[in-house]
C-alpha cells in the first residue's frame, strides 16, 4: 500500500512538471473530428479539411475560386481529352520518400475504387505516366471541370502503403468498417504529420520538417483537433481560452464573440444552397406552376436570413452562389405575399390545401428553425404544413423514400461548378445514370438536356450561357424553394491570422496560418 | 440449494435473451448505419451493397442469432461502425470517464452533504440551515444541463480559474491501455471539477435533505433522550449515538442513486464533452451505430441481471423462505 501511494505520487509530481514545449500550438475545436486518416474512404467536408493538412493535391481553390499549384506546378490541355500535368521536384512524404509522377497514378487508382468516389471520377479514362516528373490525365469525352476535379487529387505515398500489415491484410485496402492500415497510418507530403489520433478524442499533429512548401508563412509548429459537439461548450472554450480556434460558430453566438477582445469572427460566403423541393409526384396541386410559384412568392427567405440565420448567410434565389458559372445576376429572391395570395387564388386554390413536410434537425445550421419558420409562412396562403423534424440518421432514409410532399435539403456543389446542382438535385430521376438521385418530384427534359451538354463543353463562354439558362428555367418554373447559401464561421483568437487561410469550401489551410 | 441456483441462474439467462430480442426489435428506428458511412453522393446500389456486406439485409432472426451466437461463444458483441473498433474494446476504453465521473461526484455529495444535513438537523433555525434548506430547492428544480453551461460561462469564460471541456492530461493507470485516469494529474483534476459539480447539484440536495430528516427523527428516540439523560457529552451524543444511526437509511439510498446517477452522466458528458459511455450512447443514438447501441445495451442489462442474480443467491443462503417461496 505504501508503495503504491508513493508511486501515485511521483506520477503526481513528474506530470504536474511536465510542461509541453509551447512552441505556437494552436488547438482546433471542430464539431467532429476526421472518422478516418484514410483520404479515400470517405468523401466529406470533415476528410477533405483533414487531407489538406496532411496531403497535398495536384491543384487547391483559392478564395477567389482560382487554381492554385500545389504537387502539380504548371498544367497544359494536349487536346480535348487529355490534361498534361508537370510535377513538382524534391518534394517528400512523411516516411521520407520521394514524391513522383509514380505516387499520382497510384493515388488516382486507387481512389476509384473507394465507393464514395466512385461516381464523381466516372468521366475519367485515367493516369498515365510520362516521366518521373510528368502525368497525362485523360477523360473519357472532353469534360470542362478536368482542373476542378485535380482538386480532389491528393498523393499517397504509394511505396508506403504496398505491402501487407501485420493482419496480412494489403496496406493499400479501402475498408468502412474494420481495422485498416490507412486508417490508423498516414504518409502524405503536407504541412503536419499526424502523431497522435484517438477517434472521439482527438487529433495530434506536428509540422512537417521537410514540408516541400518552404513559401509558406505558416508557423504553427503543433496542430491540435478536438472535437467538442455541444455548440455553446465550444463557444465557451474559445471564450475561456482552452482553444485558439472553432468552427462552425452557432448564429447565435456571433455577437458574443464579435464583441469581445480577446477572439474575433471571421465569416467567408460558403457554397451550400438551402432548398425545400416540392414533389409534384405526390401532389397534384404542385404541379400547377402558379402554386409552385405562390410558394416560392409566399416564403420570406431575406427574413430567415435575417432572423433565424442572424445575417449569417447570403439570400439565394438560384443554385449556385455568386462567383460560379452558372450565376445570373438577374435573379432576384422575390417574396411578395399579396402576389403569392393572387397566384392561389388564380390557380383554383384560394382556400388552400394540406401538405406534408420534412426537415432533418441536426444536418443544416437551424434546419428546423428554417422549416417551421417556412410552414408557418405557407400558413399565410392557406397551405396548411403537417412539418415533421428528425435527426439526420432517419432522415436520408426518409428522403430516399420521398417520405413526404416537401422536403429540404441543401447542396454543395462538389466540383464548385453549378452543374453539379442540377444534376443531383434538378434532373429528371434516373435510377440507370444516377441523375436526380436528390431530386424529389420535379423533372423538365429541357433541363436536362442542358446539364449534360454543358458537362462536355469546353468552350467557357458557351457553357456559362447554357448553365445560365438553366437557372433561368428553373427560377420561372419554380422548380424549388430557394432560401440561402450559408457562411462559413470561425472563431479565433486575436493572434491568429485567420482571413487568408479561409475559403468557400470550409477548408482551413492550417498549413500556411500564421500565429503572431 | 442446486436446483434454487440453477434456476435463478436459468431465469437471468431467459431475462437476457428476452433483453436483448427487445433492443434487436428495435434497432431500425434508429436509421440506417450505412448513411453515416458514406458520402452523400454513393448510390443507393452501392449503399444496398454496404448493407449487405455488413450484414443488415438478413432476415430478423438471422441477425439475431449470429448476435447472440458470437456472443456466447466468443465473447464478442459486434463492431462498432462509428469507431470501427470491437464493440467490447469501446466499450471499455470509455467507462473508466464516467466511472471516474461519477466517483468525483459521489465524493462531492458525500463531504459537503454530510456536515450540512446534520448541521441542518441540529440548528434548524439558524440562518446557514435556512439558506441551505432554501437553496438545495434551488438546486433540485435546476436541469443539469443549465448548471452545467452556468458554470462553464462562470468559471472557464468569466474567471477563467477552470477548464471547459474534455478530461485534461490523463496517464494509463495500468500500463495496459485499460484505464486512462485524470485523478493523477493536477490537470485532470482541474477538468473534473466543473463536470462533477454540476452532475452533483442533481443529489446533493437530495442527500442534505435526507439526512436532516432523519437525523432530526432519530434526535426524537427514547435513546438519544437517555443518553442526554446520561450526561454524554453533545458531540458524542451527536456523531456516535444519532449520526450512526442515522446513516443507514441513507447509505441504502446512496447506494441506489449511484446507479442512478450513471444514467444522468448522459448530459453532463454531452456538455463538457466528456469522452465517457453516456457521450458514446448520444453519439451512437445520433449516428445511428446499431451495433454499438445494442452492444451497450446488453452489456448494462447484463451488469443488472448479473447484479440482481448474485443478490437473490446471496438471499438464498442467509433467508431459506426465499428459496422455498421460490419453489412449488
Amino acid at each position: 500500500m505504501k508503495k503504491l501511494l508513493l508511486l501515485a505520487a511521483s506520477l503526481f509530481l513528474v506530470l504536474s512538471f511536465a510542461v509541453s514545449a509551447g512552441a505556437k500550438t494552436v488547438t482546433v475545436g471542430l464539431d467532429a473530428d476526421p472518422v478516418s486518416l484514410d483520404p479515400h474512404v470517405q468523401l466529406s467536408g470533415g476528410m477533405l479539411q483533414l487531407s489538406h493538412w496532411v496531403f497535398d493535391p495536384l491543384v487547391r481553390w483559392t478564395q477567389e475560386l482560382t487554381f492554385e499549384p500545389r504537387l502539380a506546378t504548371k498544367w497544359e490541355r494536349l487536346d480535348e481529352l487529355t490534361m498534361r500535368f508537370y510535377l513538382r521536384k524534391g518534394v517528400k512524404f512523411h516516411s521520407g520518400n520521394p514524391f513522383t509522377a509514380k505516387d499520382v497514378k497510384w493515388s488516382f487508382d486507387r481512389m476509384r475504387t473507394g465507393v464514395d468516389f466512385k461516381a464523381l471520377l466516372e468521366p475519367f479514362e485515367g493516369v498515365t505516366i510520362v516521366d518521373d516528373y510528368t502525368v497525362d490525365i485523360k477523360t473519357k469525352k472532353p469534360y470542362a471541370l478536368l482542373l476542378n476535379m485535380a482538386t480532389y487529387f491528393f498523393a499517397m505515398d504509394s511505396k508506403f502503403y504496398t505491402g501487407t500489415d501485420a493482419n496480412g491484410q494489403p496496406k493499400d485496402a479501402i475498408l468502412k468498417i474494420g481495422e485498416s492500415f490507412a486508417l490508423n497510418n498516414e504518409s502524405g507530403t503536407g504541412a503536419f504529420v499526424v502523431t497522435k489520433r484517438e477517434h472521439g478524442v482527438g487529433l495530434e499533429m506536428e509540422r512537417f520538417k521537410d514540408y516541400w512548401d518552404t513559401k509558406s508563412p505558416g508557423n504553427i509548429s503543433k496542430l491540435i483537433i478536438a472535437p467538442i459537439k455541444e455548440n455553446a461548450t465550444r463557444v465557451a472554450a474559445l471564450l475561456s481560452g482552452d482553444v485558439d480556434f472553432i468552427s462552425p460558430v452557432p448564429p447565435q453566438d456571433f455577437r458574443r464573440i464579435d464583441s469581445d477582445d480577446k477572439v474575433k469572427l471571421v465569416t467567408i460566403s460558403g457554397g451550400r444552397i438551402i432548398t425545400f423541393q416540392m414533389n409534384q409526384n405526390r401532389v397534384e396541386a404542385l404541379k400547377d406552376v402558379r402554386v409552385r410559384q405562390a410558394i416560392v412568392h409566399a416564403v420570406n427567405n431575406a427574413g430567415i436570413v435575417k432572423k433565424i440565420m442572424k445575417g449569417t448567410a447570403t439570400v439565394a434565389a438560384q443554385q449556385g452562389p455568386r462567383g460560379y458559372a452558372g450565376y445570373k445576376e438577374a435573379l432576384k429572391p422575390r417574396y411578395d405575399l399579396a402576389k403569392a395570395k393572387a397566384l392561389m387564388k388564380e390557380a383554383g386554390y384560394a382556400n388552400g390545401f394540406e401538405i406534408t413536410m420534412m426537415a432533418p434537425n441536426n444536418r443544416y445550421v437551424n434546419d428546423a428553425k428554417i422549416a417551421e419558420a417556412t410552414a408557418q409562412m405557407l400558413g399565410k396562403i392557406g397551405i396548411k404544413v403537417n412539418l415533421k423534424t428528425m435527426p439526420k440518421a432517419q432522415y436520408w432514409n426518409e428522403f430516399d423514400a420521398r417520405a413526404s410532399d416537401m422536403m429540404l435539403i441543401g447542396w454543395h456543389s462538389d466540383t464548385e461548378d453549378s452543374g453539379n446542382f442540377s444534376e443531383f438535385l434538378m434532373m429528371c430521376e434516373n435510377k440507370e445514370t444516377g441523375y436526380g438521385a436528390y431530386n424529389s418530384g420535379y423533372c423538365n427534359p429541357k433541363v436536362d438536356e442542358l446539364t449534360i451538354a454543358a458537362q462536355s463543353e469546353t468552350n467557357l463562354e458557351k457553357r456559362t450561357a447554357m448553365l445560365q439558362e438553366i437557372e433561368q428555367i428553373l427560377y420561372d418554373d419554380a422548380a424549388f424553394v430557394p432560401f440561402h447559401w450559408q457562411n462559413h464561421s470561425y472563431g479565433a483568437k486575436k493572434n491568429l491570422q485567420v482571413k487568408p487561410i479561409v475559403n468557400a469550401m470550409n477548408f482551413p489551410y492550417f498549413g500556411d496560418m500564421i500565429a503572431d | 440449494m442446486f436446483a434454487f441456483i440453477f434456476r435463478r441462474i436459468l431465469q437471468a439467462v431467459v431475462v437476457m435473451l428476452v433483453i436483448s430480442l427487445a433492443v434487436f426489435a428495435i434497432k431500425n428506428q434508429f436509421g440506417d448505419p450505412v448513411r453515416d458511412l458514406v458520402g452523400e453522393r454513393v448510390t443507393p446500389e452501392e449503399r444496398a451493397q454496404i448493407a449487405e456486406k455488413m450484414g443488415l439485409n438478413d432476415p430478423f432472426f438471422t441477425q439475431y442469432g449470429r448476435f447472440v451466437r458470437d456472443a456466447v461463444t466468443k465473447g464478442d458483441l459486434g463492431r462498432s461502425f462509428l469507431y470501427n473498433k470491437p464493440n467490447t474494446e469501446v466499450i471499455i476504453a470509455h467507462a473508466p470517464a464516467t466511472i471516474e465521473l461519477v466517483f468525483g461526484t459521489a465524493l462531492i455529495i458525500i463531504v459537503i452533504s454530510l456536515p450540512l444535513g446534520i448541521y441542518c438537523a441540529l440548528w434548524p433555525r439558524r440562518l446557514l440551515s435556512r439558506f441551505t434548506m432554501s437553496f438545495s430547492t434551488l438546486g433540485v428544480s435546476m436541469p443539469v444541463f443549465l448548471t452545467a453551461i452556468l458554470l462553464i460561462y462562470l468559471f472557464a469564460v468569466h474567471w477563467q480559474v477552470l477548464p471547459s471541456y474534455g478530461r485534461g492530461k490523463t496517464v494509463d493507470l495500468f500500463g495496459m491501455g485499460y484505464w486512462h485516469t485524470g485523478l493523477l494529474t493536477i490537470d485532470g483534476i482541474r477538468h473534473l471539477i466543473l463536470p462533477c459539480v454540476s452532475l452533483s447539484t442533481l443529489m446533493l440536495p437530495l442527500f442534505i435533505r435526507l439526512i436532516r430528516s432523519e437525523m432530526m427523527e432519530v434526535m426524537e428516540t427514547e435513546y438519544i433522550k437517555y443518553a442526554w439523560a446520561k450526561g454524554l457529552s453533545p458531540a458524542r451524543v451527536w456523531l456516535v449515538h444519532a449520526f450512526k444511526n442515522t446513516l443507514l437509511p441513507v447509505i441504502t439510498v446512496f447506494g441506489v442513486q449511484i446507479g442512478i446517477m450513471f444514467a444522468f452522466t448522459l448530459l453532463t458528458e454531452l456538455v463538457f464533452q466528456w469522452p465517457g459511455m453516456g457521450f458514446m450512447f448520444l453519439e451512437a443514438v445520433n449516428r445511428a451505430d446499431l451495433s454499438l447501441l445494442i452492444a451497450y445495451m446488453v452489456v448494462v442489462a447484463a451488469l443488472f441481471v448479473f447484479v440482481n442474480t448474485v443478490v437473490d443467491i446471496l438471499y438464498g443462503f442467509i433467508n431459506p423462505t426465499v428459496r422455498i417461496t421460490g419453489s412449488k
